[in-house]
C-alpha cells in the first residue's frame, strides 16, 4: 500500500491516510445509517444532545438502533444496557482477531484503538494486517480507518438530528440497505478458497435459521459455527486453504 | 428516562466488548490453532449479518423477484466479484435496490 516512505513521521502519516482512504467506501455505506439513527432518535423522544452523545460515546450503530427502539417502547435502562452488551458481543471476536497483531502496544494506543473498533474498521484492518503483517505502521493504518468512521458517524448523526423533524418514517426509505450492500461488497472479495466459502455459507445459513433467537444471539452462534466450518474445511482440503 | 445513566451504561457495555480482550490478548498471545481459526471471523460475521437481511425483509422468507434486496444483492455480488471495487458495488447495489422498489 504505502511503500515510499521517508522518516518515521511521514511513514506514520502515510499509513494513517492509507487507512482513511481504504475506509472511504465504507463511509458512504455507513452515512445513511447514521442519518436514520439521528432521525429515529428524535422520534423516540431522546433529546438532540442525548442522541449526539450516544453516537459520540457509544459509537456502535446496531446497538444504537436497537436502543432507540427500546427507548420508544419505554424499556428500563438496565435492560437496554444488557441488550447493548449482547448485541456487541461480536466485538470480542474482533478484538481477539486483531490483538495478536497489536502485540506489545502501550495502553495509550490500545485503549483508543479498542474504543473506536467497529465492524467496518475491523474488516479493513484485518485485510491490511493479513497482507502486510510486518508493516510497523499498521497501528496508524487502523487508527486512520477508525478516525474516518468516527468522524463520519458523528456528522451523519447530526444531520439526522437536524433533519429529524422534517423526515417522516425514515426507515421506509430503504437507506438501511446501504449497510447490507456495503458489507456484501466487503464479503465477496474475501471468498477465496473452499474453507472461506464454507465459513460464509454456514454462518449465513445459521443466521437465517437462528434469526428467532433474542438479542441477535443468532449472529454470535452463526459466527462461531461459520469459523468452525472454515477450520473443518481447511482440514478436509488442506491444499485449497494454502491456495488462498 | 435519565439520558446520562442510559448513555453511560450503554458506553460501558460497549467498551466491555471492545477493550478487555484486546488488552489481555495483546499481552499474552493466542494458541496458534485458535489464531489460525480467527481468520474466518470477518467472512463469517459479514455473512451472518447480511444473509437474514437480504432473504427475510420484513421478517419473512422472500425468495421472489419482488424482493428488491435479494435482486440488488445478486447484481451487487456480481459487480463485486468482477471488479472488486467496493464503491462501485455500493453505488450499483443501491441504485438497483431503490429503482426496483420504485417500480414494483
Amino acid at each position: 500500500m504505502h511503500k515510499e516512505r521517508g522518516n518515521d513521521g511521514s511513514s506514520a502519516r502515510a499509513a494513517l491516510l492509507s487507512g482513511m482512504r481504504d475506509t472511504f467506501p465504507l463511509l458512504v455505506g455507513a452515512a445513511p445509517f447514521g442519518l436514520i439513527f439521528g432521525a429515529l432518535a428524535m422520534a423516540s423522544g431522546l433529546s438532540a444532545w442525548g442522541a449526539a452523545a450516544m453516537s459520540a460515546l457509544v459509537f456502535a450503530g446496531s446497538s444504537q438502533f436497537i436502543a432507540v427502539g427500546l427507548i420508544a417502547a419505554g424499556t428500563p435502562v438496565l435492560v437496554i444496557a444488557l441488550t447493548t452488551l449482547v448485541v456487541n458481543l461480536r466485538h470480542m471476536l474482533y478484538s481477539a482477531t486483531l490483538a495478536p497483531k497489536l502485540k506489545g502496544l502501550p495502553l495509550r494506543w490500545l485503549l483508543p484503538l479498542g474504543f473506536w473498533l467497529t465492524d467496518e474498521s475491523f474488516v479493513v484492518a484485518a485485510k491490511q494486517f493479513d497482507e502486510q503483517p510486518q508493516d510497523p505502521y499498521n497501528r496508524w493504518y487502523l487508527l486512520g480507518s477508525e478516525l474516518a468512521m468516527y468522524t463520519n458517524w458523528q456528522l451523519a448523526t447530526w444531520v439526522g438530528i437536524l433533519a429529524g423533524s422534517q423526515i417522516r418514517d425514515p426507515q421506509s426509505w430503504g437507506l438501511d440497505y446501504a449497510m447490507v450492500v456495503t458489507f456484501l461488497g466487503m464479503l465477496v472479495p474475501m471468498l477465496k478458497g473452499r474453507p472461506m466459502l464454507a465459513a460464509a455459507l454456514v454462518a449465513g445459513a445459521t443466521a437465517l435459521v437462528a434469526q428467532g433467537l433474542p438479542h441477535q444471539l443468532g449472529l454470535i452462534l452463526a459466527a462461531l459455527l461459520g469459523v468452525t466450518a472454515g477450520v473443518l474445511a481447511e482440514r478436509a482440503w488442506p491444499q485449497a486453504a494454502e491456495a488462498t | 428516562m435519565n439520558e446520562v445513566w442510559l448513555i453511560a451504561s450503554m458506553a460501558a457495555a460497549t467498551i466491555a466488548t471492545r477493550i478487555p480482550i484486546l488488552l489481555l490478548l495483546s499481552r499474552r498471545g493466542l494458541p496458534p490453532g485458535l489464531f489460525a481459526a480467527l481468520r474466518y471471523v470477518p467472512a463469517a460475521v459479514l455473512s451472518a449479518i447480511i444473509v437474514p437481511m437480504v432473504l427475510t425483509p420484513g421478517g419473512e422468507l422472500n425468495l421472489s423477484w419482488q424482493n428488491a434486496a435479494l435482486l440488488a444483492s445478486l447484481v451487487a455480488a456480481l459487480v463485486s466479484w468482477r471488479t472488486r471495487n467496493l464503491l462501485l458495488t455500493i453505488v450499483v447495489g443501491m441504485t438497483v435496490f431503490l429503482a426496483w422498489r420504485a417500480f414494483f
